[in-house]
């Protein structure tokens, strides 16, 4: 029994170190001040350019996105766990919401695209704020699905406490429920950032590609994902060995958000 | 993430040397809390409580009187700490649970058409079985809470605090490390926090649901010294498994059974010379 289980380990185990073992010995390769500090030219021959405006374009995305799922995702949790509670409406939206955690990212892209991009809303068809949108739809449900998990870890008996106090329902999510799960909260967040930041369907049919970077979130943006999908596809190596370069930066940025949420949680632990 | 009720760093008890040296300082100091006061009686006439279809109290009438200590006693599920928690409108938080009857403190009708609940909680503290201070606050803020948390608008919040605290005869402990964690103090320590954390709000009752059923001896005692103490301001309503801690601290008790009381007399006559046959049994270790 012992050793099939090791078995099973040491088989899934191997995929994941060649995937590292190949990020590692292809990407770091093309990685330099200038594939950093350089937006990708667009030019079939000569200098590729790095991927500055992907490393912008993905970080504006991932912001706005993060900006609108994190906050409407809290609320939506809290509403389940100290309003709603176990009622049919509290119930059927935890319904939807897994649903919705099951729903494949390309559908949100679709439906961005069908909603957003055909109808050329805010005066343009491919947009940033359109991906952003696409993005916030698939990181909702991650978001409001762990911080129910983290608000139903309070203890009922702090809540009953500050009741007994005289509080008002309002002030005691201020005051007591949203600080001490304040933790779990910015994890399971970061892991939400963290799983958009890694998507390309959503941007896919959204955003488009562009080579130069902008601040414009109204206009066609680069971003890590499509600059990957669309170099790796191409017949010159030195674009090709540019996807890689830009793989492990879009790996580099996700660990470095996991690390940030594990030290959140682990610091708290000790409080 | 959620931090664990017990620390691993949990302060040791005082030695009983430095437990003697501080007494002085540790002795509630109720001096600090102005004159004694007139407490305010509670009357609870006909009430009912309910879970969904479980009938929890049948029609209780109990007359709390103001500046004394009763205790309600009984055995496990016969309705004690619900028909508690009727009093300061506490039961209806819980998804299905309603009440019947009324509860007035003096002349104010708790479940009177708009009466602010929040209110009637300001006027009728709580103390609960397990301590629970706020684990996201200091000692300081977890005794404010009430008056913050309430919205209470206060100049003296930093003299109140003090004050509360040593009512409770924490202030010689905790004057040192305020801004420390509350959750860092010791079981008995938290749960005298929380009482100074009902009594910063200056209700005029105060509620107290097994308040030394989570405690070991010594800290036990000092809650019941603490609560002997509180009475000259505060009219106390103690619920307890625990008949001698009745004994101890209460001039009349209650004996409940199935969600009725069965008797409600001074306390040693209840225990000595009880007039019905159930509470004799039950004082007598026979059942519950």
């Amino acid at each position: 029994m012992r050793g099939t289980l090791m078995l099973a380990t040491g088989v899934a185990l191997v995929p994941l170190i060649l995937v590292i073992y190949y990020l590692l010995y292809k990407g770091l390769s093309s990685w330099s001040g200038s594939f950093f500090s350089t937006d990708p030219t667009g030019n079939f021959f000569g200098n590729p350019g790095g991927i500055r405006s992907a490393i912008f374009g993905t970080l504006e995305i991932v912001a706005l996105a993060s900006l609108l799922a994190i906050p409407i995702g809290i609320a939506v949790a809290l509403y389940l766990t100290e309003y709603g509670k176990e009622g049919w409406f509290a119930n059927l939206v935890r319904y939807f919401v897994d649903v919705m955690t099951g729903v494949p990212s390309v559908v949100f892209g679709l439906f961005i695209y069908i909603v957003l991009v055909i109808s050329h809303a805010g005066g343009s068809g491919f947009a940033g704020w359109k991906g952003a949108l696409a993005l916030a739809l698939l990181m909702l449900p991650i978001v409001i699905r762990s911080s129910e998990v983290v608000l139903l870890l309070v203890p009922g008996s702090l809540r009953e406490a500050a009741l007994a106090l005289g509080a008002p329902r309002w002030r005691i999510v201020w005051r007591v429920v949203l600080p001490t799960a304040r933790s779990g909260l910015v994890t399971g967040s970061l892991l939400a950032v963290a799983r958009g930041m890694g998507e390309t369907a959503p941007l896919l049919f959204t955003v488009s590609l562009a080579t130069a970077a902008t601040a414009n979130l109204n206009g066609l943006m680069n971003s890590l994902p499509l600059q990957i999908y669309t170099d790796i596809t191409s017949p010159r190596d030195v674009i090709v060995a540019r996807a890689w370069g830009a793989a492990l930066t879009l790996v580099a940025l996700v660990l470095i958000l996991n690390v940030i949420a594990r030290l959140i949680s682990r610091r708290s632990s000790m409080a | 993430m959620i931090p664990p009720e017990t620390t691993s760093k949990e302060p040791k008890e005082m030695s009983a040397a430095e437990e003697r040296s501080q007494q002085a300082e540790a002795a509630p100091d109720l001096a600090a809390m102005g004159e004694q006061r007139k407490g305010h009686g509670v009357k609870v006439r006909d009430l009912h409580a309910y879970y969904g279809a479980v009938h929890a109290v049948r029609g209780v009438d109990i007359d709390f009187p103001a500046n004394e200590v009763t205790a309600i006693i009984g055995p496990s599920g016969c309705g004690k700490s619900t028909m508690v928690r009727c009093i300061n409108r506490m039961h209806e938080e819980i998804p299905g649970a309603r009440s019947e009857g009324s509860v007035t403190l003096d002349e104010l009708d708790v479940y009177g058409a708009g009466v602010d609940v929040t209110a009637v909680r300001r006027m009728i503290g709580m103390v609960f079985q397990k301590p629970n201070p706020f684990p996201t606050m200091s000692i300081f803020d977890n005794v404010a809470a009430g008056l913050r948390l309430s919205g209470t608008k206060s100049d003296n919040l930093r003299e109140r605090v003090h004050r509360a605290l040593r009512a409770v005869g924490l202030w010689g402990e905790v004057k040192n490390r305020l801004n420390s964690p509350g959750i860092g103090l010791s079981g008995g320590q938290q749960q005298r926090l929380c009482i100074a954390r009902a009594v910063a709000v200056e209700p005029e009752v105060i509620l107290m649901d097994e308040p030394a059923s989570a405690l070991d001896p010594i800290a036990t005692l000092k809650v019941e010294e603490l609560i002997d103490e509180l009475k000259s301001r505060y009219t106390i309503v103690i619920v307890t498994h625990n008949m001698q801690q009745a004994a101890r601290v209460a001039k009349s008790t209650v004996f409940m059974l199935d969600g009725e009381v069965v008797e409600h007399d001074e306390t040693t006559k209840l225990f000595t010379r009880p007039a019905d046959e159930r509470t004799e049994r039950y004082v007598t270790g026979k059942f519950g």
